[in-house]
C-alpha cells in the first residue's frame, strides 16, 4: 500500500516538474511575450485566404468545365465573376503588402 | 493499487485545472512561458490518466475484487477479452475512458497546431483543460472507479449482452467519436476567444473532425450489428435513446462537414459553422449524459444518480458559454459574400444542412420529450418507432436525393439547361430502376420504392462523376485509364473520398429499405419434426441440445433449412443461461446469403420443458448491405483523410509568414 502511495506522490511531483519545465529551462528569458499576430498580420492573413479561395474557385470551375460538370453557358456566366473576385483579392493583398513595405521603408 | 489510481486521477484533476487557469491567464496576459507550462499540463494530464487507466485495467486482469468497480463488472471465469472490455462496461470506467481519449486528442491536436495556429492554441489549451476538469472532477469526487471493498471471493460478472466481441470495440469507437468532437469545439471557441476568426481553426481541425465523425459512424454500425446479433429481437436499430444519443452528434457533424466547405470555398456560413460545431459537441455531452445518468430509465433514477446533476450542469455551462461567445463575436463572423442563386452548389449544401439539422432536432425532441414530460407532468410517455420512422422518411429521402444533386451543381449559379445535361444519365438510370422495381413488385412499399429510385440516382451521379473526371484527365494528360483514375482520386481526395462515403450511405439506405420495408416474419411453436415456411424458406425443427460453455449453459435448437428442393444446411438458435450473472440471453441463428445480401434470422423465443420451442423467423432482404456499407464508409473516410503533400505545401506557403516567427513560443 505504501509503495502505491509513494508512486502516486512521485506522479504528482512529475506533474509539477512538467508544468515547471518552461520556467526551469529559461529562468531569465530575454522576452516572455507570446508572439501573436498583430492587426496588420491578421488582415494580411485574411487577404491571403481570400486570394486562395478566389484562385481555387477559378481552378475548380475550369476543372468542372473540362470534365463536363459545368455547361458552356454556366461557365461563361460564372467565370467573369470569379476572375473579378480573384483580381480584387489580389489587389487587396497587394495593397496590404505595399502598405507594409512603405511602412518598413519609412521606419528603415 | 487503488491508491495509485486515485492519486493519478487527482493529479489529472490538478493538471487540467492548471491548464484551464494558467492557460487562460497566459492567453490574456500574453506570457509565453506560462502558455507553454499550461500546454505541458495537458501532456502531463494524458500521462496521469493513462496511469489511472492502467491501474484499473490491471485490476480487471488480476481479478482484484477489492476494487468495487471490478467486483461489480467482472468475475473469475470471465474470458480475458471481456475482462478488458468490462473496463468500459459501467459508468466509472466509461468516464475514465472518456477522459483518457479526451486527453489524447487534446495533446495531439494542440501539438500539431502549435505553429500554424499558435494564437488560437493558447486559447484552445484552457478550453480543453476546462472539459478535462469536468470529467476529472466526476471521477475524483463523484463516481470513482477506485472505491474499495473487502474483496469478495468472486465478482458479480459482466452483463451477458456485453459478452460479445462487438462490445470489445463498439464503445471504444463511440467514445473516439463523441470525445473527438471536443477538438473542433475547442478550436472554434479558441478562435472566438482570441478573435482570430480566419480559417486556421478549420484547417487545424479538419482531420480531427473527420476522424471523430468516422469513428462515431463506425461505432454506430458496430452497435447496430451487435444489437442484430446479440439482443435478439430481429432488428438492428430501435430508436432507443442510447442509440439516438450517438446518432444526433453524428448528424450535426455531418452537417458541419458539408457546410464547412461553403466557408472554405465562399467564406460564407461562419456563424452557422461555429454553431454546428458547438451543437455537435453539446450533443456528444448530452449523449454521454443520456447513457450514464440513468435518466433514460426514469427521471427518478436521474435525480438519484450521483453524476446526473453534475453532467446536466456541465452541459448547461457548455451551451451558455458557446452561445455567449458566438453572440459576442458576431461582428467578426459576419461575411460580405451572399448566396447568389437558389440553384447552386452552396444552396444545395445549405438545403442538405437544413434537412440534417431538422432530422437531428426532431430526434432530439423525440428522445427528450419522455424525460421532459415525466419531469413537468409527472407522467412518462413513450415516443415510439412511428414518430422516428416518419421523420426519417420526411427528411431522409430528400437528403438522399440531394446527395446526388449537390456535388454536381456548379458553385455560384447553375442554369436549368446545364443541370438537365449533367443529370440526364443519372435521372435515366433512376427512372429505369423505378420502372423495373415496380414490375418486380417493389411498389408494395412506396417509401422503399422511392429510396431505391433515389439510391439509383445517387449511384448514377457517382459513377458519372468518376467516368467524367477520369476521361477529362485522360484527355488532358494522355495518361492511361487506370493511372488517370488513380491520379484523379489522389489529387482530389476529399472530393472523391466524399463520393465513396456517399456510395456507402446509399448502400446503407438500400439495406435499411430492403430489410425493413420488404421483410417477412413468421412465428410458431414447433415440436421436433414440425416445419414452418417463410419468404421461400422451409425450416424443420430437428433437435434440442444442451452443453456447458466457459461461463454459461448453452441450449440450442437445430433446424434444417430448405429452399425449394435445395437443402441449405442447419441453423441453430437458442439461449445462454449465465449462472454467475443470473441472466439468460437470446442467441439467434443467422444464415446469410452472400449473393443476394439476404438473411434468414431465427430467434428461439421460448424453450419449453416438453422440448417444444416457440420460434420467430425473419427473412431480411439486402440487410447485409448495411454491414458492407461500413467497409465502404471506412474506405471513403481513409481516402479523404489520407495526407496530401500538395495540399500541405499549399497551406505551408499560405501560413509561412506566421509559422516562421518565434519558434520558442511553439516548441
Amino acid at each position: 500500500m505504501t509503495v502505491w502511495i509513494l508512486l502516486g506522490a512521485a506522479l504528482a511531483v512529475a506533474g509539477v516538474v512538467v508544468v515547471a519545465l518552461p520556467f526551469l529551462r529559461e529562468p531569465e528569458p530575454t522576452s516572455d511575450s507570446l508572439r501573436l499576430l498583430g492587426a496588420e498580420e491578421q488582415r494580411r492573413l485574411e487577404a491571403v485566404e481570400a486570394r486562395d479561395r478566389a484562385l481555387a474557385a477559378l481552378k475548380e470551375l475550369e476543372a468542372d468545365h473540362r470534365a463536363g460538370r459545368v455547361s458552356d453557358d454556366d461557365y461563361r456566366a460564372v467565370v467573369g465573376i470569379l476572375r473579378r473576385d480573384a483580381a480584387e483579392a489580389l489587389r487587396a493583398l497587394d495593397g496590404l503588402e505595399g502598405g507594409s513595405r512603405r511602412m518598413g521603408a519609412k521606419s528603415g | 493499487m487503488a491508491d495509485l489510481g486515485r492519486a493519478a486521477l487527482l493529479v489529472t484533476l490538478g493538471l487540467t485545472l492548471y491548464a484551464l487557469i494558467a492557460g487562460a491567464a497566459a492567453a490574456m496576459s500574453g506570457r509565453r512561458r506560462l502558455a507553454l507550462s499550461a500546454r505541458n499540463a495537458l501532456y502531463g494530464a494524458l500521462a496521469s490518466t493513462a496511469v489511472a487507466a492502467a491501474v484499473l485495467l490491471a485490476g480487471f486482469v488480476r481479478d482484484d475484487f477489492s476494487l468495487t468497480y471490478v467486483a461489480d463488472h467482472s468475475s473469475r471465469d470471465l474470458p480475458l477479452q471481456y475482462k478488458i472490455s468490462a473496463f468500459w462496461g459501467g459508468q466509472e470506467g466509461s468516464l475514465l475512458l472518456w477522459l483518457l481519449v479526451l486527453n489524447a486528442y487534446a495533446v495531439l491536436a494542440v501539438w500539431f497546431a502549435r505553429r500554424r495556429a499558435r494564437d488560437l492554441v493558447v486559447w484552445v489549451t484552457p478550453v480543453l483543460g476546462a472539459i478535462g476538469v469536468a470529467f476529472a472532477w466526476l471521477l475524483v469526487a463523484v463516481s470513482s472507479p477506485f472505491d474499495t471493498i473487502a474483496a469478495p471471493a468472486d465478482g458479480n460478472g459482466l452483463n451477458p449482452s456485453l459478452q460479445n466481441p462487438y462490445m470489445v470495440i463498439h464503445p471504444v469507437f463511440l467514445y473516439l467519436g463523441y470525445v473527438g468532437l471536443a477538438v473542433p469545439f475547442a478550436f472554434a471557441m479558441g478562435a472566438l476567444l482570441s478573435g482570430r476568426t480566419d480559417e486556421r481553426w478549420i484547417v487545424a481541425t479538419r482531420r480531427w473532425t473527420i476522424v471523430a465523425w468516422t469513428a462515431l459512424g463506425i461505432g454506430q454500425l458496430l452497435g447496430a450489428h451487435w444489437a442484430y446479433q446479440e439482443v435478439g429481437w430481429g432488428g438492428y436499430y430501435a430508436w432507443d435513446p442510447v442509440e439516438n444519443a450517438a446518432l444526433m452528434p453524428w448528424l450535426a457533424a455531418t452537417a458541419y462537414l458539408h457546410s464547412v466547405m461553403i466557408q472554405e470555398k465562399r467564406g460564407m456560413l461562419r456563424v452557422w459553422n461555429v454553431s454546428l460545431v458547438s451543437l455537435g459537441f453539446c450533443l456528444s455531452l448530452f449523449g454521454t449524459f443520456l447513457t450514464r445518468s440513468g435518466i433514460v430509465s426514469s427521471i427518478h433514477s436521474f435525480t438519484q444518480s450521483a453524476i446526473g446533476p453534475w453532467f446536466l450542469g456541465f452541459i448547461v455551462v457548455a451551451v451558455v458559454f458557446a452561445g455567449a461567445m458566438i453572440w459576442l463575436r458576431l461582428p467578426r463572423l459576419r461575411t460580405t459574400a451572399r448566396l447568389e442563386s437558389l440553384v447552386s452548389r452552396e444552396a444545395s449544401f445549405l438545403y442538405n444542412n437544413l434537412l440534417l439539422v431538422a432530422l437531428c432536432l426532431t430526434i432530439l425532441w423525440g428522445t427528450a420529450w419522455p424525460i421532459v414530460s415525466e419531469a413537468v407532468r409527472g407522467e412518462a410517455v413513450v415516443v415510439g418507432r412511428p414518430y422516428f420512422d416518419f421523420f426519417l422518411r420526411i427528411f431522409g429521402l430528400p437528403l438522399l436525393l440531394l446527395m446526388g444533386i449537390g456535388p454536381l451543381v456548379a458553385w455560384r449559379r447553375a442554369s436549368l439547361r446545364g443541370l438537365g445535361r449533367v443529370f440526364a444519365w443519372p435521372a435515366g438510370i433512376a427512372l429505369a430502376t423505378g420502372v423495373v422495381l415496380i414490375a418486380l413488385g417493389a411498389g408494395s412499399s412506396v417509401p422503399g420504392l422511392i429510396a431505391y429510385t433515389f439510391s439509383a440516382f445517387v449511384l448514377g451521379t457517382i459513377a458519372v462523376e468518376f467516368v467524367r473526371g477520369t476521361s477529362a484527365r485522360k484527355a488532358l494528360t494522355g495518361e492511361g485509364a487506370a493511372t488517370a483514375f488513380a491520379q484523379l482520386v489522389g489529387r482530389n481526395r476529399r472530393r472523391y473520398g466524399g463520393y465513396v462515403v456517399h456510395a456507402a450511405v446509399v448502400l446503407l439506405a438500400i439495406g435499411i429499405a430492403g430489410s425493413s420495408a420488404y421483410d417477412s416474419v413468421v412465428e410458431g411453436r414447433l415440436a421436433r419434426g414440425d416445419s414452418l415456411e417463410v419468404g421461400g424458406y422451409a425450416l424443420t425443427y430437428r433437435d434440442l441440445t444442451e452443453r456447458e460453455g466457459p461461463n454459461a449453459t448453452e441450449i440450442r435448437a437445430h433446424l434444417d433449412v430448405r429452399r425449394g428442393d435445395e437443402q441449405l444446411g442447419t441453423i441453430t438458435a437458442g439461449k445462454n443461461a449465465y449462472s454467475v450473472e443470473q441472466q439468460v440471453s437470446n442467441e439467434v441463428g443467422i444464415r446469410s446469403d452472400r449473393l443476394t445480401g439476404e438473411d434468414l434470422f431465427v430467434i428461439a423465443e421460448q424453450v419449453n420443458e416438453d422440448g417444444t420451442v416457440f420460434f420467430r423467423v425473419f427473412v431480411k432482404p439486402l440487410v447485409n448491405l448495411i454491414w458492407l456499407a461500413g467497409f465502404v464508409f471506412v474506405l471513403g473516410a481513409v481516402i479523404a483523410l489520407w495526407p496530401d503533400a500538395r495540399e500541405e505545401r499549399r497551406l505551408a506557403t499560405r501560413y509561412a509568414p506566421i509559422e516562421g516567427g518565434d519558434r520558442r513560443a511553439t516548441t
